[in-house]
C-alpha cells in the first residue's frame, strides 16, 4: 500500500472509485444471481416443493460431506441458469421495430444498477467512505434514475409490436408514474426529521436517534407498498401478469435479452432493498451496538458494517419473495385507487404533521 | 335462465385496509413454509431416485411375453398389426420355407415384430385382440431413446423386455386333451 | 490544454444539440415515438450541464420530472393514438417558411439578450450555482413566494381545466 502515497489525491480518487464500482457491480451481479436462487427456493418451500436440487459441477465429487449438501441447496444452479440464458437462440420475432426491441433490455438494466451508486453500503474501510458517490442530493438522484427504469418496459412493449406487451406496457408506465409520486412523497418527511437529503447524513441520524421505521412508519408503510409497485412485484406485477398478458412486456422476448429483464427486476428489487434500508432501518448500524454504529478506520470492523448492511438487505429481499405468493394481484382499478386515494393523502398529511411536529420542537 | 344477481356486502373498515388478507397470506405461506423446512413434508417425488407405485392394471408399454416353458406364444397371426390404430406394430411372417415355432403346438412363429413406440398410443388394442395372450401392455411409463430409429423396439428388445407371462397356456391343456384322445390337432 | 470539464461541457452541448435536431428534424425516421425518445435524450444531456454547473438539485428534477414523468405520458400518449399518418407527411413549403422565420427570430432575441448581457468571463466561472438544495428552497419560499404560488395556482387551474375537458359526461 506504500505506493498509494505517491498518487496524486485525484488519481487516488479515480483508483478508489474505479475498485468501487467493479466490486460493486461484481456484488450486485452475483446477488442478482442469488436472488433468482433465493426465489426459487423460497416459493419451492413455501409450495411444500423441494426447489432446484441437482446442479452439481464436476467438482463437486472431491468435496465429501459438505458438496451433496451444496447440491441440495441449489448453490450452482445460477450458473447453470446463466449459461443457459447465454447459451439459447436469441430470436428476434421479423415484425417487431428492430430498433427499440433491441435497446429496451439494456435501458431496463442500466438505470436499474445505476441506482446502487449513492448507496452507502458500509461506513468506512481504511480512510475510503462505502459509497461510490456521495451525492448531496442522493434520494433525488435514485428517484431520478428510477423514472428512466420505466422507459425500458415501455419501448419494450411498443417495439414488440404485438397486443400483449403493448397491453403490458401501458399498464406499466400508468403504473410506474401513479407510484412515483406517493414513493417520493413518503420519504420526504424523512428529510425534515434528519435535515438533510445526503443519504450518508440520514443513517448517522438513525445512528443517534433510532430508526425511521419507529419515527415514520407511515412513510414506511407507503415506501414499503410503492417499492412492490415500481419493481413491478406481485401483488402489483400487472405489466407482466401471466394469467391475463401472456408474459406481459417479455413475451415476444428470448435468451439473453429476456434475461436483462430478469436482471433487471432483481436488480430493482436489491436497490429498493437497499435504500429501504439506508432509509428506515439505520443502513449499516446496529442499535444497542457502539462498535457497530459509529464508523471506524478499523478494517475488519469496516467489513462488519457492510456485513450488516447486507443482512439487513437480504431480509427484504425475502420480504420481497415472500409477500409473492401471500397476496393475489390485484385488479388494475384496484391498484390506481389505492395510489392515487389512499396512499398520496396518507403521503400529504404525513408531510404536513411532520411539518408541524418538527417546526414545533424546533422553536 | 334467469340470473340472479347477488349484492356484495359492503366491506367493513378493517377489511378495507387489506389487513386481514395480508395477514390470513401470512398465516398460509407460514404454515407451508415450516412445514416444508423444518418437518420435511414436501410433495415433490425425486424423480429418478424415488419411483410412484405403478397400479394395477395400468397401460404401459406393450411388450411380447413367453409362455412358462421360454416359448414365444405369439404366432404371427397379425391380428394385432391389423387392429392397431396409430398402425404402430409392423410384423414381418416368416413366410412359407420360414423357420417353425419354437413350441410344438404352434405352426408359426413372427420372423420379425416391430413396434413404434412413438406411434404407440398405449390403448391396449393389441392386448385385446391377441388371441394366444402373447402381447401384453406392461407397467414401462419411461420410454427414451436418443433416435427415432432407437424407439423402434425389435422382436428380441420386446421379449426381453416382456419376460414370461405366467398366466394360461390355453392350447397346452388342449394338446394334452388332445392327447389323451389321441385325436392330435396340429 | 482544455481543462477536462471543458471538454465535457462541449460534448454535453454537442449532445444536446444532435438530439435537439434529431428530436424535430430526423433525416431517418418520422416516428413520433423515435422524436419522443431524443427528446428524452435531450433533456438528460441537459442534466449533464446542470451536474457540470454542481447544480445537483436542479438536474436531479430535471431527470425525475422531464425525463421520468411528462415525456413517459408523452409517450403513452403517442403510442395510443398510434399517429401513423405522421409518417407519410410531406412538408409544405408554408409552414417550412413560418417555421423558419420563428426560428430566426427567436436566435435574434437570444442573441440580443446574450449579447447586452455579456457579463466579464471570470465572474461567470466564479460564480458556479453550488446544489444546495436548502439555499435554494430559502429562496423560493421567501424571494419569490409569491411568483411561486402563482405558478402553482396556474398549474392547479390547468389541472382543473384538463379534467373539466376530459368529463364527456358533464351536466
Ligand atoms: S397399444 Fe394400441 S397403439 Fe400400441 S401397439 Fe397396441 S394396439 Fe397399437
Ligand atoms: S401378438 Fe398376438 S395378435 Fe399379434 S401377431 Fe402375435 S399372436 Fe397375433
Amino acid at each position: 500500500m506504500e505506493f498509494l502515497q505517491y498518487l496524486s489525491p485525484s488519481t487516488q480518487f479515480v483508483l478508489f472509485s474505479a475498485l468501487k464500482i467493479f466490486a460493486v457491480f461484481g456484488v450486485v451481479m452475483t446477488a442478482v444471481a442469488y436472488a433468482v436462487l433465493v426465489e426459487r427456493k423460497v416459493s419451492a418451500w413455501i409450495q411444500n416443493r423441494v426447489g432446484p436440487n441437482r446442479t452439481a459441477p464436476f467438482f463437486i465429487n472431491y468435496l465429501p460431506v459438505i458438496g451433496p449438501f451444496l447440491v441440495r441447496l441449489g448453490i450452482f444452479q445460477p450458473m447453470a441458469d446463466g449459461l443457459k440464458f447465454l447459451l439459447k437462440e436469441d430470436f428476434t420475432p421479423n415484425y417487431v421495430r428492430k430498433v427499440y426491441f433491441w435497446i429496451a433490455p439494456a435501458i431496463t438494466v442500466i438505470p436499474a444498477l445505476m441506482t446502487v451508486a449513492v448507496i452507502p453500503f458500509g461506513s468506512t474501510l481504511g480512510t475510503e467512505k462505502m459509497v461510490i458517490a456521495d451525492l448531496n442530493v442522493g434520494i433525488l438522484y435514485t428517484f431520478g434514475i428510477v423514472s428512466l427504469g420505466v422507459y425500458g418496459i415501455v419501448l419494450a412493449g411498443y417495439g414488440s409490436n404485438s397486443k400483449y406487451p403493448f397491453l403490458g406496457s401501458i399498464r406499466s408506465s400508468a403504473q410506474m408514474i401513479s407510484y412515483e409520486i406517493p414513493m417520493g412523497m413518503s420519504v420526504i418527511p424523512i428529510f425534515l426529521v434528519a435535515g438533510s437529503l445526503n443519504l450518508g447524513d440520514i443513517i448517522r441520524y438513525q445512528a443517534e436517534h433510532g430508526w425511521m421505521i419507529l419515527k415514520q412508519p407511515v412513510a414506511f408503510v407507503i415506501f414499503l407498498i410503492a417499492a412492490f409497485a415500481e419493481t413491478n412485484r406481485l401483488p402489483f406485477d400487472l405489466p407482466e401478469s401471466e394469467s391475463e398478458l401472456v408474459g406481459g412486456y417479455h413475451t415476444e422476448y428470448s435468451s439473453m435479452k429476456l434475461a436483462l429483464f430478469f436482471l433487471g427486476e432483481y436488480a430493482n428489487m436489491i436497490a429498493s432493498s437497499a435504500m429501504m434500508v439506508t432509509l428506515f432501518c439505520g443502513g449499516w448500524t446496529l442499535p444497542f451496538v457502539t462498535a457497530l454504529s459509529t464508523p471506524s478506520s478499523s478494517i475488519l470492523i469496516g467489513l462488519l458494517h457492510i456485513g450488516v448492511f447486507f443482512a439487513k438487505m437480504a431480509l427484504f429481499m425475502i420480504l420481497f419473495i415472500w409477500v409473492r405468493w401471500m397476496l393475489p394481484r390485484f385488479r388494475y382499478d384496484q391498484l390506481m385507487d389505492i395510489g392515487w386515494r389512499r396512499f398520496i393523502p396518507a403521503a400529504l398529511i404525513n408531510i404536513v404533521v411532520t411539518a408541524l411536529v418538527v417546526a414545533f420542537l424546533h422553536d | 335462465m334467469s340470473t340472479k344477481v347477488v349484492a356484495r356486502a359492503p366491506l367493513t373498515f378493517y377489511e378495507r385496509t387489506y389487513l386481514p388478507t395480508i395477514l390470513s397470506g401470512l398465516k398460509v405461506t407460514a404454515k407451508h413454509f415450516t412445514d416444508t423446512v423444518f418437518r420435511g413434508k414436501t410433495v415433490t417425488m425425486e424423480y429418478p431416485e424415488e419411483r410412484w407405485v405403478v397400479p394395477e392394471g395400468y397401460r404401459g408399454a406393450p411388450y411380447l411375453v413367453k409362455d412358462q416353458e421360454g416359448a414365444i406364444k405369439c404366432v404371427s397371426c397379425q391380428l394385432c398389426e391389423f387392429v392397431c390404430p396409430p398402425k404402430a406394430i409392423r410384423i414381418t411372417p416368416p413366410g412359407a420355407d420360414g423357420a417353425p415355432a419354437d413350441r410344438t403346438n404352434a405352426e408359426k412363429m413372427p420372423k420379425e415384430f416391430e413396434i413404434n413406440m412413438l406411434r404407440c398410443i398405449f390403448c391396449g388394442m393389441c392386448q385385446e385382440v391377441c388371441p394366444e395372450e402373447a402381447i401384453f401392455l406392461q407397467k414401462d411409463y419411461s420410454l427414451t431413446g436418443e433416435s427415432r430409429a432407437e424407439m423402434i423396439f425389435d422382436k428380441a428388445k420386446l421379449l426381453k423386455l416382456g419376460g414370461t407371462h405366467g398366466g394360461v397356456q390355453k392350447w397346452k391343456h388342449k394338446l394334452e386333451g388332445a392327447k389323451a384322445q389321441e385325436v392330435f390337432p396340429v | 490544454m482544455p481543462q477536462f470539464t471543458d471538454i465535457l461541457f462541449f460534448g454535453l452541448a454537442g449532445l444536446v444539440l444532435l438530439f435537439g435536431f434529431l428530436t424535430v428534424a430526423n433525416p431517418f425516421s418520422r416516428n413520433p415515438v423515435t422524436s419522443a425518445m431524443f427528446l428524452v435524450l435531450t433533456i438528460v444531456s441537459l442534466a449533464g450541464l446542470y451536474v457540470l454547473l454542481h447544480a445537483f438539485f436542479l438536474a436531479a428534477v430535471q431527470v425525475l420530472v422531464y425525463a421520468g414523468a411528462v415525456m413517459v405520458l408523452f409517450l403513452f400518449v403517442i403510442m395510443l393514438l398510434d399517429l401513423k399518418e405522421e409518417e407519410h407527411r410531406r412538408l409544405k413549403s408554408g409552414i417550412l417558411a413560418v417555421g423558419s422565420l420563428a426560428v430566426v427570430a427567436f436566435v435574434g432575441i437570444l442573441l440580443a439578450t446574450l449579447l447586452k448581457a455579456k457579463p466579464a468571463a471570470s465572474a461567470v466561472a466564479g460564480r458556479l450555482v453550488e446544489g444546495d438544495t436548502a439555499k435554494l428552497g430559502t429562496l423560493l419560499f421567501e424571494n419569490w413566494l409569491l411568483p411561486f404560488e402563482i405558478l402553482s395556482v396556474l398549474l392547479l387551474v390547468a389541472m382543473v381545466g384538463v379534467i373539466l375537458l376530459t368529463k364527456k359526461d358533464l351536466k
